[in-house]
């Protein structure tokens, strides 16, 4: 809301000085925030004075219109000044600044030779001043502008006020008025405030101002109105009038609908006129029928449905209640008969009806944000009030006032119960002044409050609402610090350091992490091959990305395809976070109250609905992941990389290397020769390799990028470890080369060597792959270190070798794997 | 002290004579002195100390004495050679030490080349200042509580007093996920804040609670400078009994502190939030601001509405809680004096190295 400041004055008895910055800590303090202030008075210094044109003089030899024009300022010869703008006429008022003078933004004006000619001074436009927006032209003044020519213009424009604009929170909407706003401030500065929301008014008559009846007092509890008759069409708005409006950023659009949005600016109460001449019938209040039809005042068709309001005359709907009037019945050049109505409706209609419309109106932001309902006949009093003196109608005697009023609501509240909640001694006197101050009617006892709010505050409902305001008006300067004692926690949980301690992993084997966007296109998912049950955002920041994300590879390629356009070429990423699995056939959750927890079996029903949500880790590769340097030739990222890098994944995840199967496996989105499948105790747990030529060249990413994913959720979490068995005695060190068919997975090869060497083999490492001469075609050489250790005495060279045989024994039987040939055992005098 | 006597060889006897032997260790000194290294040193032993050396022939010529002179010219023999063995020592050692130096020298390096091998990893700063929150109230006997990004629209908003008409509910920007063909409206939305971690750990377990909820949300914004459609919140709540707003005021000057400072303090402005009542923003006072010392808007809190403790089945007669929350985007920004969001979400690796393992 904006507004000025000598508006609010009229209200509140503020000291005759006060700063812009002092207006702007009072407000803040009272929790509305303050969005612009500006003190107008200090905007321009120096001469601004009403001047009129006497002539122009059009130059014509520059490229765009420039006049030289004279002016008569009250001084005894006329003023010269250069003008760009064209939007003025001989005779017409201007605003002047004279040689000396300087605008916002530090912009001095001198006299000076421009165009030819000697300029003294300058025309002004509202934006040179500093005050609106508007640099369509220069100010031209109302002819009947109250200003002698010379005078000081600023008093004119309105520029000896602080302008303000305020965010009001959607809990406060009493804070939309001048009414309320100047209340507010006598709070801050605790002195008088005059309630214009208490103006005399002109009661209910017996006779109607119109016959009207309520069909549907749910949704509008209160109905006045009351009509002026022979009111000048011709007669203008009053220029303090516009000021408010404009600077309000509210058009004007004739006296009759001026008037209803001064009301509304001013006591919070949105008001609508009605041209009488155009209204057939009687009027009813009512809900819509679906399907109804309403053309509204900017000339749109509305199509209404059963939870709008109306009212109709013999003609059917006339007006969208609460929201916008129709055009049938709306003020027109030539009304003389207005009906003024004023009315209290239900928020929560007016907030849906505004957004099925989506006419978010200044009305409707009231109504959503609530309006004191006692108001209507203030309303309609200033309202006739003004029409009467500006327009020169005549108010009709009968008053409409349909009542439907609520319990008033008494908020019992124990008296310690500000002080329990905020930590500050407050006693029952100072909770009853403050409450007093707010317009509340408090009964104290020693023990309680019974509060019943004012009619302007339908956000106190309970003593929690209390409690705020009693802090809010305190101060919260007031409220001590003091740090609560919490009782033991249990540290983070195993999952919650395990997430950390994968990441750290991933980073210290030289990944750099990426927190990417979750939004991913269908066709993306396709092309990768992930699940393609995606969720689908009804409405997605963009079309093509509607989907949530099933695998956290699309993001992390597009930083990969990020960071190499932007000229790295050596890039590893990791990304940790959720992907989102719906069920194939999910329920809907069921409907839920908030009166109380919800049954047991309802919250189980809603969870039930909601995606599995497992935590992933992903990462991607390309380039070199040994850089070449000086020392010699560096290393191309490869499948094995991403395998090591799930390999790492799970050793900070402290899953034992034995537990950890890796197999072949053709899958998407993967090299079908290069990928591996992962799992733990027979669950897969994720994959690994070289993405799948076709898929790069289709993600535009580089030819062998390699990629790893792991669901960590389905990653058991460890138990207490083991002890581990550390034997001093010496090892036995034995090579064996085993020669079997290529196809034999290494990892196959490994598994029979543990299973045959026994619980004598300490380790077991692969240190040469080979094909070539000597070994017959199709078939392959794998050689292992094996280390055969006892933990009790040194071992014999006959046992070591007697676990060796057994080892080759089992890869023999399973594989046909032949022994190519070994190392002598050469017990402990043979090194690693 | 000359023995002529020798009936074999009349020449030898010269050779145990007190001037021969001296000579013989002169020469021998000499020779060893001007070896210029260790292989023409180890080529001169056994002129001088071999079997053919003047030394072993004088040895030699011992037995052929008068029994009475045999000690004595032995003692003048093995004097000799012991002279003649100490001065190869000495000359040894010095051309071994010789050696070592130029050893040494030749296998001089550039230890200013770089080793560059393996690039450097780093863990984004909005991860590890997470981690930094979570640790710090962790050590305050916190938990840290997790929860779904798509989440029941009944956790994200109706348990939180956002009523379906609220106007605050138009006020979220919210991502809301599509229905099935069949149905109106799925129920469920990205979650617009971390709070709805609040409902569901509310929903099970008993109070006290004491946790902290960081995590990720999403709004509707358009990508710019200072909004992202996906951003973290990190967020607080307790419940227990006789908790007060000075509790809360005592926990969030205490938070600043650790975050920004000993000189850090935080000053509230009342405001309005449906889940809790009385509610506040606050700003923290931030000394090393990059643009000077000044308060900086941090983040919303209040005490937890008594509606929502109701909706999850606590009694607001027996406890009261609080609630505080603020962005993890903004805290990093104004902390660590960067000015564009975007960096954060692109992923450029250069971005994330600068902060390394931990955010500082």
């Amino acid at each position: 809301m904006r507004v000025g400041l000598s508006w609010l004055r009229e209200h509140v008895q503020l000291p005759a000085k006060v700063s812009a910055a002092e207006i702007d800590l009072a407000l803040t303090n009272l929790g509305i925030e303050v969005e612009h202030i500006v003190d107008q008075r200090e905007l321009v210094t120096g001469d601004l004075v009403v001047g009129r044109v006497l002539t122009i003089e059009e130059l014509t030899e520059f490229k765009k219109p420039i006049r030289f024009v004279t002016l008569d300022i009250g001084q005894s010869k006329p003023q010269e000044v250069i003008c760009g703008a064209t939007n003025f006429a001989e005779g017409d008022l201007v605003v002047v600044i004279l040689p000396g003078g300087v605008l916002p933004g530090g912009f001095e004006v001198g006299s000076r030779k421009t165009y030819g000619r000697v300029s003294n001074g300058m025309i002004c436009s509202a934006r040179e001043l500093g005050i609106s927006d508007d640099h369509a032209g220069i100010i031209v003044l109302d002819p009947a502008v109250d200003a002698k020519l010379g005078d000081d213009a600023r008093h004119v424009l309105g520029m000896d006020d602080i302008g303000l604009a305020v965010e009001i929170t959607p809990d406060r909407g009493y804070q939309m008025s001048v009414r309320g706003l100047a209340r507010e401030l006598a709070h801050a500065y605790h002195v008088p405030f005059t309630d214009p929301g208490l103006g005399k008014h002109t009661e209910a008559t017996k006779k109607p101002a119109w016959p009207l009846t309520i069909d549907d007092p749910a949704g509008c509890d209160r109905y006045a109105a009351r009509l002026v008759r022979g009111v000048d069409p011709k007669a203008p708005t009053p220029d303090f009038m516009k000021r408010r409006l404009t600077t309000a950023g509210i058009r004007t659009l004739g006296l009759p609908i001026d008037i209803t949005n001064y009301v509304m600016l001013e006591l919070g109460q949105p008001m609508h006129a009605f041209d009488a001449d155009r209204i057939n019938g009687a009027l009813v209040v009512r809900r819509a029928k679906a399907g109804e039809k309403l053309v509204t005042l900017d000339g749109s068709t509305r199509v209404l449905s059963e939870e709008d309001m109306v009212i109709c005359d013999d003609t059917g709907p006339i007006s969208l209640a609460a929201v916008m009037g129709g055009q049938t019945s709306e003020v027109v050049d030539g009304t003389t008969n207005v009906l003024f109505e004023a009315a209290h409706w239900d928020p929560t209609m007016v907030g849906r009806t505004a957004r099925r419309h989506k006419l978010f109106s200044e009305a409707a932001k009231r109504w959503e944000r609530g309006v004191d309902r006692n108001l209507c006949l203030v309303g309609i009093e200033r309202a006739v009030s003004l029409l009467v003196e500006y327009g020169g109608g005549k108010a009709g005697k009968e008053v409409l006032d349909l009542n439907y009023p609520s319990e008033p609501v008494t908020i019992t509240m124990a008296a310690d119960k500000p002080s329990k909640l905020i930590g500050v001694d407050y006693s029952v006197d100072r909770i009853s002044d403050l409450l007093t101050e707010i317009g509340c009617d408090v009964a104290a006892y020693d023990d309680r409050v019974e509060v019943v709010p004012p009619s302007w505050r339908p956000d106190l409902r309970e003593p929690a609402d209390l409690v705020e305001e009693v802090v809010r008006l305190d101060g919260f300067e007031n409220v001590p610090s003091v740090l609560p004692i919490a009782p033991p926690g249990n540290g983070l949980t195993a999952a919650q350091r395990r997430k950390r301690g994968v990441g750290r992993a991933l980073a210290e084997q030289g990944y750099v992490e990426v927190l990417s966007y979750p939004f991913v296109s269908r066709s993306v998912m396709q092309t990768l091959g992930v699940p393609e049950h995606a969720v689908r955002l009804a409405n997605p920041i963009s079309e093509e990305e509607p989907f949530m994300r099933t695998s956290l590879l699309p993001g992390l390629l597009g930083a990969l395809k990020r960071n190499l356009g932007r000229g790295q070429r050596d890039v590893a990423l990791f990304e940790q976070g959720l992907v989102f699995l719906p069920a194939p056939q999910a329920a809907l959750p069921p409907t839920m109250g908030v009166a109380a927890r919800p049954e047991e079996s309802l919250w189980q029903q809603a969870n039930a609905a909601v995606p599995r949500q497992p935590w992933q880790v992903a990462a991607v590769l390309a380039g070199e992941f040994e850089r070449s340097g000086w020392w010699g030739a560096g290393r191309v990222a490869g499948w094995a990389d991403a395998v090591q890098a799930a390999r790492d994944v799970l050793a900070a995840s402290a899953v034992p290397e034995r537990d950890i199967v890796v197999e072949q496996l053709v899958s998407k989105p993967f090299h079908p020769g290069r990928c591996a499948g992962i799992t733990i105790g027979g669950v897969s747990v994720g994959m690994a390799g070289e993405l799948h030529p076709e898929i790069c060249a289709a993600l535009e990413v580089p030819r062998g990028t390699c990629a790893m994913e792991l669901q960590l959720d389905a990653v058991p979490l460890p138990g207490v470890t083991p002890p581990p068995v550390i034997s001093n005695y010496p090892p036995a060190l034995i090579d064996v080369a085993l020669v079997l068919p290529q196809e034999i997975p290494n990892a196959a090869v490994e598994a029979a060597l543990l299973e045959g060497a026994g619980p004598l083999l300490e380790s077991l490492r692969l240190f040469d792959v080979y094909q070539g001469k000597g070994i017959e075609e199709g078939k392959r050489s794998l050689a292992y270190n094996l280390t055969f250790r006892a933990p009790d005495r040194t071992l014999k060279v006959e046992e070591a070798v007697a676990a060796r045989d057994s080892a080759v024994a089992v890869a023999a039987s399973r594989f046909g794997a032949v022994l190519r040939g070994t190392s002598a055992p050469a017990g402990s005098s043979k090194s690693a | 002290m000359t023995y002529r006597n020798d009936p074999y060889d009349p020449k030898q006897p010269s050779l145990l004579s007190d001037d021969a032997l001296k000579e013989a260790v002169q020469h021998s000194r000499a020779l060893f002195a001007a070896a210029p290294t260790l292989k023409a040193l180890t080529e001169l032993k056994p002129e001088h100390l071999g079997d053919r050396s003047a030394v072993s022939l004088a040895r030699r010529e011992i037995g052929s004495l008068q029994p009475a002179a045999k000690a004595e010219a032995g003692k003048r023999v093995n004097e000799a050679r012991s002279e003649i063995q100490a001065a190869y020592d000495a000359r040894l050692a010095e051309l071994e030490a010789e050696e070592q130096q130029r050893v040494l020298r030749e296998e001089q390096v550039d230890v200013t080349l770089g080793w560059d091998r393996r690039p450097r990893g780093a863990r984004h700063p909005l991860t590890t200042l997470m981690e930094r929150v979570g640790d710090l109230f962790v050590g305050m006997g916190y938990e840290v509580a997790e929860g779904p990004e798509v989440e029941l629209e009944w956790a994200n908003f109706d348990a939180l007093n956002i009523a379906p008409d609220h106007p605050a509910r138009g006020l979220m920007d919210t991502f809301w996920v599509a229905a099935a063909e069949t149905a109106t409206g799925s129920g469920l939305v990205l979650r617009t804040h971390t709070s709805p971690v609040q409902a569901r750990t509310m929903l099970t377990r008993q109070p006290p609670i004491y946790i902290v909820v960081p995590g990720r949300v999403y709004r509707t914004d358009e990508l710019d400078a200072t909004h992202s459609p996906v951003f973290h919140q990190v967020e607080g709540l307790v419940v227990d009994k006789g908790i007060t707003m000075a509790h809360l005021k005592g926990t969030l000057d205490h938070f600043a502190r650790a975050m920004f400072g000993p000189l850090a303090k935080t000053r509230w402005r009342p405001h309005y939030f449906p889940f809790t009542e009385p509610s506040a923003e606050f700003d923290v006072w931030f000394e090393a601001h990059r643009d000077g010392p000044q308060w900086v808007e941090w983040g919303g809190c209040g005490m937890v509405n008594p509606n929502v403790l109701r909706a999850c089945g606590i009694d607001p007669e027996e406890y009261s809680g609080f609630a505080f929350g603020m962005g993890i985007e903004r805290t990093l920004m104004f902390r660590n004096g960067l000015s564009d969001m975007r960096e954060m979400i692109e992923g450029d690796v250069r971005f994330t190295r600068a902060f390394g393992m931990e955010v500082h």
